[in-house]
């Protein structure tokens, strides 16, 4: 039992990254029907550069407390990667709105490879090893262990979901995004100024990724130029399994993904008698996410397309 | 505006670039050699370590001046790019069949190092790897493939006697991230843990671009076992060993020589207390030319990763013939490849009929105070 209590709780951690994650994916689709594919990559940039910032810090002032030094990085992190969201906009998709889907697509693409080898010429090939500076305190429940930092990123998860879907829902902000979701240039008409809304959309998708990078790399113990592209992958899977477009849906997906994950390679190699092994872990996942889209190809909290069009 | 300053910036590197070569080529007849390793993706860093083995030993021959047949050569260095991934390696190992290079130094890992070793004995061109260890690598038959570094049924064999005799360990559970590497090394272990009277309760599995084993390590806490055997690399290993801990896992951590290095003491930190792994060869001080090798590379290159020796030989190993058969020709120095005794910086090298190195040893090291310290050497 205490087995399956920790099992459960490694799912649950894995998947509020996900989820973290997936709230950009979902955001930005919602608005644009865009599929940011550069978006794991802002996450990997939002990590590197707090650990820069870490390290030098760590340089300058060796006293203070750790904490405090990794809410300096998440500080300098943050607007960093809104800049940087801001300027993938500008520079990549807004010249390319009115293109034909797929080109804004390749963009993405094309985008994540230029800035996976951008933070590999600055910090190199190495995997960075986040710092031990976050306090180690955990406990049992159940005879599972938690530790502090896990329930942090639970809870920080939930916290950036709740306060995203207030945005969207009640402040003039979230009403001109909603507005620009349905249409553009209705939206457009009506006095919204759909530039400035679908900028703001990129910022705040980008802070929550350098929110992302900082916790994953501080739970992993690394940091590396790589990271962005399987998290990226996975956190976009998990939004289209909770409906891509849906915040709630971001969230329900990634903590799905993440349990179904741990249970599948906890479970898979006993409940098969060893007939397969932990190396389905992945295979495990994605054929629920199939199954789920078979039966509802919108995502499990997404809307019908078919009565948009 | 600024896109097009940049693309036109852009154009005017490559065409500098192009320039380069083209000089480069009209100065004596030029050799080239490849090498092959992941540059980019999770073992970039081992990759480009490797590389720069191979380089520094190019550079000195190339500063001693090379004569074959009476002509003065100069020897170039292709460096090429796998990411780790088999389908890539076989990609590039073509590539370099078609540029004409005469010799191969890799690939670095085994699961690209087999699949390109057909390449390049269809094309008649030696491959020396300098750090793929799967025993199926030279068990292909191929008279092209030859590796300068013990394989890995040595290795696990060693490590599998080490952890029921030395640890005294009765359960031990095993994971690998089925790469060609770890897996074969992972079954080696079990074979030897085997008939050691050891018994394997569980058997997992990863990849190698994973950083989250937690679902894994709990199921194998749940067995029980004293011993944790990774097969293979530190990207995977640094993190699982901070995972144990947090799992409350007691098992020690056993790994082979994918762990044994410098990146690993980094990405685990304060975990890596106590993790034993081993590598293949001496230790780099007690290698013949270790201290001389290591002052030289980093005084270029910075740190040593780990197999850069090993890189650094398997070049000198492909000239060495070359200069022996007195010709360019690959078929040539493949004929002559066998016959190899040479006093490289990590041991005596002479290869045996299926192109392994011979007289190999393992070595055995633990973290102690934050660094890896010899625990004993197996013959």
């Amino acid at each position: 039992m205490d087995i399956f209590i920790q099992q459960l709780i490694n799912g649950l951690v894995l998947g509020s990254i996900y989820a973290l994650v997936a709230l950009g994916y979902t955001m930005v689709y919602g608005i644009l029907e865009l599929i940011n594919f550069a978006h794991g990559e802002v996450t990997m940039m939002g990590a590197m550069v707090a650990l820069a910032v870490i390290g030098a810090l760590m340089g300058v002032a060796p006293d203070l407390p750790g904490v405090v030094v990794v809410l300096g990085g998440v500080l300098i992190a943050v607007p960093v990667c809104m800049l940087l969201g801001f300027g993938i906009e500008r520079l990549a998709y807004r010249p390319l709105r009115n293109a034909p889907r797929l080109a804004p697509l390749i963009t993405a693409i094309g985008l994540s490879i230029v800035l996976q080898n951008v933070a590999m010429l600055i910090w190199g090939r190495q995997y960075i090893a986040f710092p031990p500076l976050l306090p180690k305190g955990q406990f049992e429940i159940l005879g599972a262990h938690i530790s502090v930092l896990q329930l942090f990123i639970v809870a920080l998860s939930v916290t950036v979901m709740l306060g995203l879907w207030f945005t969207v829902q009640k402040t003039r902000l979230g009403r001109a995004m909603r507005a620009t979701a349905q249409s553009r240039e209705v939206a457009a008409l009506m006095g919204v100024n759909v530039n400035s809304v679908i900028a703001a959309t990129f910022i705040i998708g980008s802070a929550l990724a350098a929110l992302a990078g900082v916790m994953v790399s501080a739970y992993y113990g690394l940091a590396h130029y790589y990271m962005g592209f399987l998290l990226g992958l996975k956190a976009f899977s998990a939004a289209v399994l909770g409906g891509i477009g849906n915040i709630a849906g971001a969230m329900l997906g990634g903590l799905l993904l993440g349990v179904i994950e741990a249970l599948g390679a906890g479970y898979i190699g006993d409940l098969s008698g060893g007939f397969l092994g932990s190396h389905y872990q992945d295979v495990f996942a994605f054929f629920i996410l199939s199954l789920v889209l078979v039966f509802r190809p919108s995502g499990l909290l997404g809307e019908r397309v078919a009565s948009r069009a | 505006m600024r896109l097009a300053a940049a693309s036109a910036l852009l154009a005017a590197l490559f065409v500098a670039a192009g320039c380069g070569q083209k000089t480069e080529e009209a100065a004596g007849t030029v050799i080239k050699i490849g090498s092959v390793a992941p540059l980019t993706g999770p073992q970039a860093h081992l990759g480009k370590d490797n590389e720069n083995g191979a380089r520094l030993a190019i550079e000195e021959l190339n500063a001693k001046g090379i004569t074959l047949g009476g002509k003065p050569v100069r020897l170039e260095l292709v460096g090429e790019d796998d990411g780790a991934d088999p389908k890539t390696g076989t990609v590039v190992a073509q590539k370099l069949v078609d540029l004409g290079v005469v010799g191969v130094v890799g690939h670095l890992n085994s699961g690209t190092s087999i699949p390109a070793s057909k390449l390049y004995a269809d094309a008649g061109i030696p491959q020396v790897s300098p750090s793929a260890t799967a025993i199926a690598y030279t068990a292909q038959g191929y008279k092209t493939a030859f590796r300068v570094m013990t394989n890995d049924e040595q290795q696990g064999k060693a490590l599998g006697q080490f952890a029921v005799k030395s640890m005294g360990a009765k359960k031990i559970a095993i994971i690998d991230d089925r790469t060609a590497y770890g897996q074969g090394l992972a079954d080696e272990f079990e074979k030897a843990v085997k008939a050691g009277g050891g018994e394997v309760v569980a058997r997992e599995f990863t990849n190698d671009r994973a950083t989250d084993f937690t679902a894994i390590l709990t199921s194998i806490k749940g067995k029980g076992p004293e011993v944790l055997f990774f097969g293979g690399m530190d990207p995977q290993g640094g993190p699982m060993a901070q995972q144990m801990k947090r799992l409350g896992l007691n098992a020690k951590l056993l790994g082979g020589d994918g762990i044994q290095n410098v990146n690993f003491l980094k990405l685990a930190g304060a975990e890596a207390e106590g993790t034993v792994a081993s590598l293949p060869g001496l230790p780099l001080d007690a290698m013949p030319g270790g201290a001389e090798f290591k002052k030289r590379f980093e005084a270029k290159y910075g740190p040593i990763q780990v197999y850069a020796p090993y890189a650094y030989d398997a070049a000198y190993v492909l000239v060495d013939a070359m200069r022996r058969a007195d010709s360019a020709d690959p078929a040539k120095i493949v004929a002559e490849l066998p016959k190899t005794d040479l006093q490289g910086v990590t041991g005596q090298l002479r290869f045996d009929g299926k192109g392994d190195v011979t007289g190999g040893s393992v070595t055995l090291y633990q973290v102690k105070n934050g660094a890896w310290a010899v625990l004993e050497t197996v013959k």
